[in-house]
């Protein structure tokens, strides 16, 4: 116990210390520029509010970015210029080609799986009585780290050789059902499969949340009146309701597309990229971490990039437009 | 409200019955909530037990123990975790504080001048803080590794000096706020820009300046946005895997509990045990988070996708 405490509370102290600092350094400067007066008044604040985060996107984001886009040309201490040749080793490197198969697969099966999912869960949570529990419980994985439900799920996809207890629920309801548990994890291209399942596990209740928020938002008036009219039904959702969700049915779809392109630790858990499952956002980590090449690791980033970038200016496009109506 | 009495008086606005509907969600809760439910359980088991019973069955033939908790969170018998969980929980703690403090303060600030300084160019910053959002984390990690451990070179001049922060706290922290920023200034702004303008030009007309207004009016109106902000950098950094794996070294000494439960999965067997209590030990803290907070974290969600 006293090795305990003479281990932690170096960290505690270090930490209260560190925001102790934090705050007063705030407070000076809060102190110091609120007595500015007159026409310097006004970018001095702006520089007080501003320039922290400002500095911090640069050094932390900005600057970085552009390093490794020029690291994508380089070696892999980069310290010497090679052209496209990092570039040249994607199109040529068959585990390349694998592993960009399997990230298309993640952002096409992913992203509608969860947002479908999630409407139809939203549609009928608004049909029936306390819906609050259901809800809570569907939502409850979002909290849960990937790290956390890759575990989870390891114990549902557990395999024993036959003839021992099988304790993996999916083994145990195969051979329920007649069949043959296998590992499942070593079983191409099903692991691929059985990996996004997780990531469904823990997202879908974040579309689902917020579409069942936007479908309460529907105007009672409006559908009471389609209602009116006769409409009803399906009709009534794909003519009235869906419209009018539409947009976030859309966000719902970006947030799991770019999720499901970055998708790090539940292979990297689960896997560790063997067996044909390794994705890009994994292959990038590894070619930095284990094999030490910041070049391939780099031009793997910028692949990743150019990935969301339809996305980002779609999203530029729709705040500008919300902009100009507001 | 309205919403529901229509569909309770008009049958034909259905698009399920909600005699099915009842079905379908509860039986998707059921199977949603499974998995947790079966390493709940499988973490109470005794080490031998867990390989030979499935825990569906021991539901029906209890002989739970806390030993696995005992040895998983304290250290003791198993080479791998010999001072158990504890002193990573620690960390995350030690990690988690700051990387929700920091980036939260800063991105209130930064949201405020955005939103109530006008300046030039202040439509430009929103826009391309936004479209950093979703910019790959992947995309900064390796310039900034380098620059924690050996400083920012043009030519043979040193710009910038080796923080020689890396493998340390503050080489975390500093990953963490700069990484959160874009996300929640843009949640912030939509908050803080939202308040009400008469107030603001009150309280200037008073003579109150800018450092008077942020802390008097718009610290203690934001406070509900704040707090749903914050309690998802908290999850997030409390979750994350990939900075802690890039900026921590694996030791004792500075990694969080989320990176040495994903270390852990790699042995088999006897792992289990450590395995199903670690995670369950891991998982505790957001699921107490969310469960109290619920409300909170829900608003925070819809903040930044629902107009």
């Amino acid at each position: 116990m006293s090795d305990f405490l003479s281990v932690n509370i170096p960290k505690f102290t270090s930490v209260f210390s560190a925001i102790g600092m934090f705050f007063i350094v705030l407070a000076v400067l809060f102190a110091i520029a609120g007595r500015a007066n007159g026409k310097k008044a006004r970018p001095i604040a702006l520089v007080i509010f501003l320039a922290p985060a400002l500095i911090l996107l640069l050094a932390g984001l900005i600057i970085p970015a552009i390093r490794t886009f020029l690291f994508s040309f380089m070696n892999p201490d980069s310290n010497a210029w090679v052209g496209f040749d990092n570039y040249k080793w994607m199109t040529e490197d068959p585990n390349v080609k694998s592993i960009m198969v399997n990230t298309i697969l993640w952002i096409l099966v992913v992203p509608i799986f969860t947002a479908a999912l999630g409407l139809l869960l939203a549609i009928m949570l608004d049909r029936i009585k306390h819906e609050s529990i259901p809800k809570s419980l569907l939502f409850m994985p979002m909290a849960i780290s990937f790290v956390g439900a890759s575990i989870i799920f390891k114990f549902v996809y557990e395999y024993s050789e036959p003839g021992e207890a099988q304790i993996g629920l999916l083994s145990s309801i195969v051979d329920f059902l007649g069949g043959t548990p296998k590992d499942w994890m070593l079983s191409k291209p099903l692991n691929t499969f059985l990996l996004m399942i997780i990531y469904v596990w823990t997202q879908m209740g974040f579309g689902m949340v917020i579409l069942s928020a936007a479908i309460k938002a529907v105007p009672a008036d409006i559908v009471e009146a389609s209602a009116l009219d006769g409409a009803s039904g399906w009709r009534l959702f794909r003519n009235i309701t869906f419209p009018m969700i539409k947009g976030t049915f859309i966000v719902v779809l970006a947030t799991g597309v770019v999720g499901a392109l970055k998708v790090f630790d539940i292979v990297r858990t689960m896997t560790g990229g063997n067996f044909s499952t390794n994705v890009l956002a994994n292959e990038m980590y590894s070619q930095v971490f284990v094999q030490f090449d910041q070049g391939k690791g780099s031009a793997l980033a910028i692949v990743l990039f150019l990935l969301v970038t339809p996305i980002l200016i779609y999203n530029i496009r729709s705040l500008r437009m919300e902009r100009s109506h507001s | 409200m309205s919403n529901l009495k229509i569909a309770n008086h008009n049958p034909g606005r259905k698009l399920f019955s909600s005699k099915i509907a009842t079905v379908v969600v509860w039986v998707t809760t059921v199977i949603w909530t499974i998995p947790t439910l079966g390493l709940l359980v499988t973490s109470f088991k005794a080490d031998k037990d867990i390989l030979n019973e499935p825990w569906w069955v021991s539901l029906f033939n209890p002989h739970f123990t806390l030993s696995s908790y005992k040895s998983v969170f304290f250290g003791g018998d198993t080479e791998s975790l010999s001072n158990g969980v504890l002193p990573y929980f620690v960390n995350s703690i030690v990690i988690t504080l700051p990387a929700t403090i920091f980036p939260i303060v800063i991105a209130t600030m930064a949201a405020y001048a955005l939103a109530w300084i006008r300046f030039r160019g202040s439509d430009f910053i929103f826009f391309f803080i936004f479209a950093l959002q979703i910019v790959p984390l992947q995309m900064s990690l390796i310039p900034l590794l380098l620059l924690f451990t050996g400083g920012a070179h043009i030519g043979s001049v040193t710009v910038f000096p080796a923080l020689g922060i890396a493998g340390d706290f503050a080489g975390i922290w500093l990953p963490h706020t700069m990484f959160a920023l874009p996300l929640a200034i843009y949640l912030l702004h939509n908050f803080i820009a939202s308040l009400p303008r008469d107030l603001m030009e009150a309280a200037h007309v008073d003579g109150a300046n800018h450092f008077k207004v942020f802390r008097m009016i718009v610290l203690p109106l934001a406070v509900p946005g704040i707090a749903a902000i914050a309690i998802f950098q908290f999850l997030w950094v409390w979750n994350d895997l990939l900075v802690a794996l890039t900026f921590a070294s694996g030791t004792e000494e500075v990694a969080p509990i989320n990176s040495k439960l994903a270390s852990l999965v790699g042995q088999y067997g006897s792992g289990y045990t450590q395995l199903s209590a670690g995670a369950f030990i891991t998982i505790a803290v957001p699921l107490i988070v969310f469960f109290s907070l619920q409300r909170y974290f829900v608003r925070g969600l819809l903040a930044g996708s629902v107009k």
